[in-house]
């Protein structure tokens, strides 16, 4: 794994305007961050803090106003929106609140997905390896929605780990959970996040699930304090 | 590969859950409509180019209306050419005191020269090629020609003055292809027979047809000379199809409009079904995003799914598309006279083209929308792709339908009035319903609240409300339309007529036969008749001017100038002409001529201009005197051309006359042409029938084809509900909770249902009826026709399609539970 650097990723004076009918709204200001390979991040805020826009912008899916993102060594502003695809088939993987799985795919093919967009021939092979970790191996055939809240949430991990991500964005990964579907998904994340090495960020209201990170941060008003 | 796997997989189970239904549905419908025409139309063409020779039945064919001299056939043989004359004409055919008018075509030993003819020894029994002609006092018969006058094989049948034995039917003849409109029935007789018939005598209305087949350089060589002769009329190979092709030109441009229509609406509902499509496939597109596919790869893989769902529609609607020309083949059968070859595989290559080209024409433009889905509706729900330009769409729409149109016959004249008549008809139709909506607006205020959510509902969706009802109002508007064209006017055309129109002409009689023959009809019907002569005559020379056919434009005044036409002589005015310009001539020694209006027109023959006639080996010249207008509609004799007398007195001439005779005193005619067996006798009603059934089939045919149109209307009614569903099961489950009964819903859904469906029946019985005005009065020359049934049938037609349609496409809106509705959103 090619490392000329400490950190994974590096965020230099970040910020985020949009032009609303109101006027311009800042959403992002000067952000200023780094985080290690392997480490574990919580990042906590109130509702509109920008929490969702940081990690859209930390993982490529979006560009800064200003500043930039340098995730694994590369610049994400100087990447067309190509190029930071290719990139996240490569670095990232996710797991959202809303699960984000496709309905017309079955569970296999779900997890297969990032494998055969970058071409990987074993995709099957490898994304049923990734079902079984996640205990979904007798579910591999079947559709989201005649799969439980917490299947559906564990296929969405094995999916974000099919590609053996360099970086994992969790956003809110619990808050569509009950208690304790949630703890269990929280530590099956934890597992396989320190059983890979995955530098792990995570976007939650959930203390406890922020509580097993390495480390926390908070955002409020577009500012990290 | 994995791409289009997934496509593939992706594909599978959008279908499945019906999101691609819709869309496939469309393409069907196009596919089979267009492909229905393009198999039978592409069987029809083969019948005309395989055979190519055979149309001819010879290499060559030269036609003249006076016989050939015998060094001109005999120069032909001394280069080496086969040849074999025939004559044909017009003529009653009598058995048993029944009287039918055949097309009689003597033939020589050696016809024809290419192909074979085709015969049966009994109706309706195994055909087989005949190696020989009729031999002398035998004639082959049409199996029409054998049920008309309730024949059987070998009975004896008067031709004339000669009694001749039915000995065969005759089933196929390689140069009937000509006919494609078969007014009369074929009578095929040996040509030693002909004298002996007496039917032919100077001035008869016959065609001479010298065929001659032989090496390509010899028959070219031969042409070469004939082209020096302008008496004759020269056919080769290449010059048989354009003349042949005319009149199935004529229907294969109608139904490519009804075709063009069902693709333009089946297009519509493509886009609807595509927008909806795109929709519901953001969020899939945004995760497709997050996990590292590029805009491009999302854009391929969605085209890959579309081109797979054209292919597979296309090959269904292709399918379909062979069972509807089965359909169009017996609707008809009596405008093709061969039987048709299966068709060859270019329908199934040009309907997947269409399929593949009308998804991408009408659905690209929303796939493309999905390039621009950003990956961070992950996170964020609300964030939409940016519309299109609207532009960029309605030009990919139109490209599409222009290049189907240019597909479609589009260069032909009568193509290019009717896209431009549809074109007018549909953007009428859309402003219209645009401000019947508008209108409807006002309307809300006074209505009850289930009604007013109804009206608010076309209102608010005014765009999708428009395409409703355009949609269901064309098709709807083409099927009146062409049902009143069979019924109104095709149907009434000779009805209108008054009672005692001429419905018999006589021709072919001798000046010898004038006196006899008129005071025959006066004894025998009590029908005092004039008869008018009529010398055959072709015009050579126009002030300094040969005509040369090929010095016209227009194909009508190319068939005038080459063909040979009736002339005729009168002292006054007939009372169904008027003059138009010049002076109706005196008595004088100058030859002078009267020329119809529309005939002088064609030709561009002015007053003043000094005319060249050749009547057999003779010229006559004289001066246009005179232009008039002729009423037609009369059914009285008539003429283009009229000489003062004293111009054409020297000349071979024979006799016309018409009258009215009533069927109860049909036994007249048998005895007629008894007495005078050169008469012939021309059933007006007979020829008439036969003309209104071949445009009814026709009609038929071209309604056949709307009903694809109306079905296409239904899918693009069909699709703009599903484009609204998810929102009106929102509305639908928020009402409930609010304490809205089901009833109420209902009535709220019949009242928009009911509205559209009458705003679109108002609309096509208008179309419709502004139409037919048209036609009735420019093509069919009648007064104007309204019929009150439209206006009570298309509002009906109309409404119930779109009440029954809309209630059975929402029919989940009102059967889902709230609560389930509004944990979906």
């Amino acid at each position: 794994m090619k490392q000329t650097s400490n950190y994974v990723i590096r965020a230099e004076n970040l910020g985020k305007r949009v032009i609303g009918p109101a006027g311009s709204l800042t959403i992002l200001d000067n952000i200023n961050l780094k985080i290690k390979y392997g480490e574990s991040l919580a990042i906590t805020g109130v509702s509109g803090s920008g929490k969702s826009t940081l990690i859209g912008i930390l993982a490529g899916l979006d560009l800064p106003t200003n500043g930039r993102v340098i995730l694994d060594n590369t610049d994400l502003t100087t990447l067309d929106e190509t190029g930071r695809a290719k990139l996240r088939n490569r670095r990232v993987g996710f797991v959202f609140q809303s699960f984000q799985l496709l309905q017309g795919l079955t569970a296999l093919e779900n997890v297969m997905l990032p494998l055969e967009l970058a071409a990987n021939s074993d995709a099957r092979d490898l994304a049923q390896t990734q079902l079984a970790r996640v205990g979904l191996a007798a579910r591999t055939a079947h559709y989201p929605n005649q799969l439980s809240g917490g299947e559906q949430q564990r296929v969405a991990i094995a999916r974000a780990f099919a590609g053996t991500p360099l970086v994992l964005f969790a956003d809110e990964l619990t808050g569509n959970l009950d208690q304790e579907t949630a703890a269990q998904v929280g530590e099956l994340l934890f597992r396989l996040n320190s059983e890979r090495g995955t530098t792990l960020i995570l976007v939650t209201h959930d203390v406890t699930m922020a509580g097993y990170c390495s480390r926390k941060l908070t955002l409020a008003g577009g500012r990290l304090i | 590969m994995s791409l289009f796997r997934l496509s593939f997989t992706q594909l599978k189970r959008d279908w499945r859950a019906g999101e691609l239904r819709l869309l496939g549905l469309a393409l069907i419908i196009a596919v089979a409509s267009l492909t229905s025409v393009d198999f039978f139309t592409d069987r029809v063409n083969q019948v005309t180019e395989i055979q190519a020779t055979e149309l001819l039945a010879a290499d060559l064919v030269v036609s003249s209306a006076e016989p050939f001299k015998q060094e001109f056939i005999e120069h032909a043989q001394d280069l080496g050419l086969n040849t074999a004359l025939t004559a044909s004409f017009s003529s009653v055919v009598v058995h048993a005191g029944k009287l039918e008018l055949a097309q009689v075509k003597a033939v020589q030993t050696g016809y024809p020269l290419r192909g074979r003819l085709q015969v049966s020894d009994e109706l309706f029994t195994m055909e087989y090629a005949a190696d020989a002609i009729p031999q002398q006092g035998a004639v082959w018969l049409d199996p029409r020609l054998f049920q008309l006058l309730e024949l059987r094989v070998g009975a004896r049948i008067n031709l004339g003055a000669s009694i001749l034995n039915a000995a065969k039917v005759l089933t196929y003849e390689p140069d009937r292809g000509g006919d494609m409109f078969n007014i009369a029935p074929r009578l095929l007789m040996n040509l030693a027979d002909l004298e002996a018939t007496g039917l032919i005598l100077p001035g008869s209305r016959v065609t001479y047809r010298l065929l001659l087949a032989g090496a390509d350089e010899t028959v070219t060589k031969f042409r070469s000379l004939v082209d020096n002769h302008p008496e004759y009329d020269v056919r080769g190979i290449r010059d048989a199809r354009p003349e042949l092709r005319t009149a199935l030109d004529r229907a294969e441009q109608f139904l490519g409009l009804a075709v063009l229509v069902s693709i333009a609406l089946a297009g519509l509902a493509v886009a609807l079904s595509a927008q909806r499509y795109a929709v519901r496939h953001y969020d899939n597109c945004a995760i497709m995003r997050c996990f590292g596919a590029g805009p491009d790869m999302v854009v391929k893989l969605y085209l890959i799914q579309l081109f797979i769902t054209a292919l597979i529609c296309s090959a269904i609607g292709c399918g379909l598309g062979y069972l509807g020309q089965t359909g169009l083949t017996v609707l008809m059968n009596d405008l093709v006279s061969r039987p048709l070859p299966a068709p060859s595989p270019a329908p199934v290559l040009s309907g997947l083209a269409a399929g593949v080209l009308t998804a991408l024409g009408f659905a690209m433009p929303q796939i493309l929308r999905l390039k621009n889905v950003t990956p961070l509706r992950v996170l964020r729900r609300d964030l939409t792709p940016l519309p299109l330009n609207n532009l960029g769409i309605y030009l990919a729409a139109v490209g599409c339908l222009l290049l189907l149109a240019w597909s479609q016959s589009g260069s032909g004249k009568l193509f290019v009035y009717g896209f431009c008549g549809l074109a007018l008809t549909a953007l009428a139709a859309f402003l219209a319903a645009r401000l019947a909506i508008r209108c409807l607006n006002r309307l809300r205020a006074g209505v009850g609240v289930a009604g007013r959510f109804g009206l608010t509902n076309i209102v608010r969706r005014a765009g999708l409300s428009t395409a409703q009802i355009l949609a269901i109002s064309l098709g709807v508007m083409l099927l009146t339309l062409l049902t009143l064209l069979r019924t109104d006017l095709l149907a009434n055309w000779r009805n209108r007529l008054p009672a005692d129109t001429p419905n018999y002409f006589l021709i072919n009689i001798q000046p010898d036969e004038v006196d006899a023959v008129r005071e025959f009809i006066r004894e025998r019907a009590g029908l005092v008749t004039r008869s008018y002569p009529l010398i055959r005559a072709r015009l050579t020379r126009v002030n300094d001017r040969t005509v040369n056919p090929e010095d016209y434009t227009d194909e009508r005044a190319k068939r005038f100038a080459r063909r040979t036409f009736n002339l005729s002589t009168a002292e006054t005015l007939q009372d169904d002409n008027r003059l138009l310009t010049g002076e109706w001539w005196k008595a004088t020694d100058e030859n002078l001529f009267s020329f119809e209006e529309e005939f002088a027109d064609t030709l561009g023959i002015s007053l003043g201009d000094r005319l060249e006639f050749k009547i057999a080996d003779n010229k006559v010249i004289g001066a246009v005197a005179n232009t008039r207008w002729v009423d037609w509609d009369t059914f009285n004799v008539n003429f283009f051309v009229v000489a003062n007398p004293g111009t054409l007195d020297d000349y071979p001439t024979t006799h016309i006359t018409s009258f009215y005779l009533p069927a109860e005193k049909k036994q007249l005619l048998t005895d007629l042409v008894k007495a005078w067996p050169s008469v012939t006798v021309f059933d007006v009603d007979a020829i008439l029938k036969q003309v209104r059934k071949i445009m009814e089939q026709v009609a038929l045919a071209v309604e056949f084809v709307a009903g694809f149109t109306l079905l296409a209307g239904i899918i693009v009614l069909f699709a703009a509900l599903q484009t609204t569903h998810d929102e009106r099961r929102h509305e639908t489950a928020l009402l409930m909770t609010l304490g809205a009964g089901r009833a109420q819903i209902l009535a709220g859904l019949l009242a928009e249902f009911a509205c559209l469906g009458l705003i679109a029946g108002v609309i096509a019985g208008l179309t419709a009826t502004v139409a037919e005005i048209l036609l009735a009065e420019y093509v069919f020359n009648m007064d104007v026709v309204i019929n009150p049934w439209v206006w009570l049938i298309t509002p009906i037609l109309c409404t119930s399609i779109i009440v029954i349609g809309g209630l059975a496409g929402t029919y989940k809106v009102l059967s889902t539970p709230p609560v389930v509705a509004l944990r979906q959103v």
